[in-house]
């Protein structure tokens, strides 16, 4: 399944790219409209890009009364990020959702306040909501997989991996170049560190996981899911490419018989090893 | 509807410090004076965002000043390179003005030699920080030239429909001067029809995303 990342698609605007999606993922929503970050929000490095965009979205109510409902007319499944800062902020967006999937927004970079524990914000949303909780989570991280196997006893039907990491650029004068110093970096050199996420959080879990983290080819896409990804999502390739969820779905059938393997589903989890590897790696990690 | 085609570069002339790039047009819309294209800049992550120059038969041509890495790479394409095009973007101006004057500083001059075709060839005030930058007013019939530290606003003639494009000091003391005018803002972006949210310029107190809600705004 092909999804765009949370904030790099604007359905609303170019409907007919969301289309090429298995699945529209909106931008943020947070309980209180929110204008974001003063410009100069981007600016582009040797190899990605940074943003500090600062989850600019017009507040739970507005996304609810005029946002939805003008999404669910486009007729591509939804799923809806959802933002906060208290384990409550998110679980009373989650009660008000409808026949959607949720993504929890758990590691957004550039905002001031931290929220809550990864496991009481899903511990929270899983007891306000039934539908399907995706819980998105930083690689700037020690020890990812443990935050996957917390959000999953917490309740989580699945993971997104990666959001981006913090990062900073400077101009020629030596002066950062977001206004706000820091932003998220995404881009071709986040594909690394996605597929090591990926990659440790399918050893101790089977959850669904929706890799994303700099995929512009149908090659990087079939590598997130050698890692065990079952989906894939695409992020800051769409921003020169919008053309890039139909290209690399082409091209994913394409690597993976390159690769040897008749379909992209049946290179899952190849670099991870076998299952009962993956058991035992369980098995020890519930017991230490 | 977004349109993006692999283009060939024709050719790159130099015009003062800046290259004017033109590729085919293939079946892309010039759109209108003030509209603009993003650019693949080979090699980096991200296209860039410039309005169209001009648009000579079957061609589509971009001013761009080489000032980064983005800019650079893309002024230092050759003819028969091939070139990923998306465009037209954006809001242009306005064409229906009774007296216009068009004003330029700097690269802000990229979209006017189109939109004074388009206005048949109304007088126009350009801005230079040096003889070297002016050389690219040959690309603007009717133009007086004002180098640094004359400025546009000096020598702006009263009682007309401005229209602009340059720096952000520049827009804001026309604003002062002629408080309709049209001006043609300026902003890093990443995608161009709306998706990242990284081109918000303030105006009045409010983030605008200038990739859809200009880059070409009325002053109220």
């Amino acid at each position: 399944m092909l999804l765009n990342a949370s904030g790099c698609l604007d359905a609303l605007i170019v409907p007919a790219v969301a289309r090429q999606l298995d699945a529209y993922v909106t931008k943020t929503v947070t309980p209180e409209p929110r204008d974001g970050n003063p410009p100069v929000r981007i600016a582009e490095t040797d190899h990605g890009m940074l943003n500090a965009i600062g989850l600019a979205n017009p507040g739970r109510e507005r996304f609810l009364a005029v946002t939805l409902p003008a999404l669910r007319a486009l007729g591509v499944p939804l799923w809806v990020s959802v933002g906060g800062i208290s384990a409550r902020d998110y679980a009373t967006t989650c009660a008000r959702l409808r026949d959607v999937t949720i993504e929890l927004n758990l590691s957004c970079p550039n905002v001031d306040e931290a929220p809550e524990g990864a496991a009481e914000i899903v511990a929270a949303c899983r007891a306000a909501t039934d539908l399907p909780l995706y819980a998105k989570l930083s690689p700037s991280t020690w020890d990812v997989a443990a935050t996957a196997r917390s959000v999953e006893a917490a309740g989580a039907d699945g993971l997104s991996l990666v959001n981006t990491m913090r990062g900073l650029a400077l101009d020629r004068h030596l002066r950062p170049m977001l206004a706000r110093a820091t932003g998220g970096y995404s881009g071709p050199a986040l594909r690394p560190i996605a597929l090591a996420a990926v990659h440790a959080c399918r050893r101790v879990t089977d959850l669904p996981i929706v890799g994303m983290g700099g995929v512009e080819t149908g090659r990087d896409a079939l590598e997130l899911i050698a890692c065990g990804a079952t989906h894939i999502a695409l992020g800051t390739v769409l921003f020169g490419d919008p053309d890039a969820p139909a290209r690399v779905r082409a091209e994913l059938a394409d690597a993976a018989s390159a690769a040897g393997y008749e379909e992209p589903d049946d290179a899952f989890s190849v670099a991870v090893g076998g299952a009962a590897e993956r058991v035992v790696e369980r098995a020890n990690s519930a017991s230490s | 509807m977004l349109r993006r085609e692999r283009r060939s570069v024709v050719a790159v002339e130099a015009v003062g410090p800046y290259a004017l790039v033109r590729v085919s047009r293939g079946s892309l819309d010039p759109g209108v004076p003030g509209q603009f294209f993003m650019l693949e800049a080979p090699g980096r992550v991200l296209p860039r965002p410039f309005s169209l120059c001009l648009a000579p038969r079957g061609e589509l041509a971009f001013l761009v000043d080489p000032i980064g890495p983005g800019t650079r790479a893309i002024a230092a394409v050759d003819a028969g390179d091939r070139l990923n095009v998306l465009g037209p973007l954006g809001n242009g101006f306005r064409l229906d003005v009774r007296r216009p004057v068009i004003v330029g500083g700097g690269i802000g001059i990229a979209p006017l030699p189109y939109l004074s075709e388009a206005l048949e060839q109304p007088p126009a005030v350009l801005g230079f920080r040096s003889e070297h930058h002016a050389e690219a007013a040959a690309l603007v019939p009717n133009a007086e030239i004002v180098i640094d530290p004359v400025l546009v606003t000096d020598v702006l003639p009263p009682d007309r429909d401005v229209l602009a494009c340059g720096p952000e000091p520049m827009l804001a003391a026309i604003r002062r001067l002629a408080p309709s005018a049209q001006l043609a803002w300026e902003a890093p972006m990443a995608c161009g029809y709306g998706a990242c949210y990284g081109c918000v310029v303030e105006i009045d107190g409010a983030l605008k995303r200038l990739c859809v809600e200009g880059p070409v705004l009325a002053c109220s």
